[in-house]
């Protein structure tokens, strides 16, 4: 008995360090979440890339969930095409900054034609192109005790992912759809792409980049606003 | 919910499977035999189907030609293709092993054949409470968890 209880001590501890167990581990739902979240990361630890599709494979129609934010502060960004929005980004960084869309789109950029999946059961495929977060985070200095990476949009929402996708390179802060500006239905002025997880982790119009050694500390403590409403923080399902 | 059932499946799917292996299970009582693939006894065993014949009590030692055949389908062919269907849906999986959603024909195509897979075991499940209460419910049920007959003879 106590060496059974111990063992499953060294082996969660084992897990914790390196890195999986998710924030939603507890209660029974719990013990699902956990069992993803370490045989997936397991499975990717060579870093494995989601599928990229050709030109030809975009698909015609793009649908969304969701209207963008009704606030007068969003509609006013939008009609004046995002001049005064900044993307801030601080927390465990060597140095806090802020980007207008215009430095953004100057830094190094990636275009990927790539699935995007909602949990709903509609997907689509479309070409996007952004900053690799991994790009941004590194030329702010990530500090060594960083383990998460938390996403606060325009409106009342936000998510986190861990290091292992942040720094992953198809992981984009996406300011182009399709080859044009990206739409306000679709996350204007930027929204991640994260392949690797489904929709509802493509945070869109984020305005916020926080890196935090812990997500307990934030809402309920479970990682994100949907993982409050009962969806799985870990979404690469 | 739907996610920590599909380790209960996976995971209990994995010991069941080998255990059958292990002990012939699936090679004895599943597979069907000579006898029963004779042309004269698959009529007999469709017609008695076909007309709701209850089965005498000595009927629960062995399994039936049509029992077999729904059972290998239930295990070895709409089980595994829920789980490689539902595993087609995952982009973090997928990321990993692109060709098990690529030879389904992507996720769509996956999501459509987990559905009508379901299906298909919603109705397996409801045929099979249906012929265990035709077959009398208490005596099946009793045999099914013990492995025993009413008549004391154990499971061959």
């Amino acid at each position: 008995m106590a060496a059974g209880a111990s063992g499953i001590a060294v082996a969660a501890r084992l897990a914790n360090r390196y890195g999986l167990i998710p924030p939603d581990n507890s209660g029974v739902f719990g013990i699902g979440e956990t069992l993803t979240y370490a045989a997936q990361r397991i499975l990717m630890s060579h870093h494995s890339l989601a599928r990229e599709f050709g030109r030809s494979e975009i698909s015609k129609v793009a649908p969304v969930n969701g209207d963008p934010p009704e606030t007068e502060a969003y509609q006013r960004l939008l009609h004046s095409g995002f001049a005064d929005w900044r993307l801030s980004v601080d927390g465990l960084v060597a140095r806090p900054s802020s980007f207008t869309l215009e430095e953004l789109k100057r830094l190094p950029s990636r275009t990927q034609i790539t699935l995007h999946a909602c949990e709903m059961g509609w997907s689509f495929i479309a070409e996007w192109t952004g900053v690799p977060l991994n790009y941004l985070l590194s030329s702010v200095g990530i500090l060594p005790k960083a383990r998460y990476v938390v996403f606060f949009p325009l409106d009342p929402w936000w998510e986190s992912i861990d290091m292992a996708d942040a720094l992953h390179p198809q992981m984009l802060l996406a300011y182009t759809m399709n080859g044009e500006e990206l739409p306000a239905p679709h996350g204007a002025p930027l929204r991640l792409r994260l392949p690797r997880q489904i929709g509802y982790k493509n945070v869109k119009y984020l305005s916020h980049i926080k890196v935090v050694e812990a997500v307990k500390n934030i809402g309920k403590g479970v990682g994100g606003a949907n993982v409050e409403d009962g969806y799985a923080w870990y979404a690469g399902i | 919910m739907h996610f920590l059932s599909a380790w209960i499946l996976v995971l209990t799917g994995l010991v069941y499977v080998a255990i059958g292996i292990l002990t012939h299970h699936f090679r004895e009582h599943l597979l069907p035999n000579k006898t029963q693939l004779r042309w004269n006894a698959i009529r007999q065993v469709v017609s008695d189907h076909v007309h709701l014949k209850r089965p005498p009590k000595e009927d629960a030692v062995s399994y039936n030609l049509l029992q077999r055949v729904g059972y290998l389908a239930v295990i070895f062919g709409l089980v595994p293709l829920m789980i490689w269907t539902g595993l087609a849906m995952s982009p973090g999986f997928t990321s990993v092993f692109p060709a098990v959603a690529g030879t389904l024909g992507g996720d769509q195509a996956a999501r459509t054949i987990h559905f009508f897979v379901a299906v298909s075991l919603v109705v397996f499940l409801i045929i099979h409470i249906a012929m265990v209460w035709l077959a009398g419910f208490k005596h099946r049920v009793v045999t099914m968890i013990t492995g025993r007959t009413a008549s004391g003879t154990d499971y061959p």
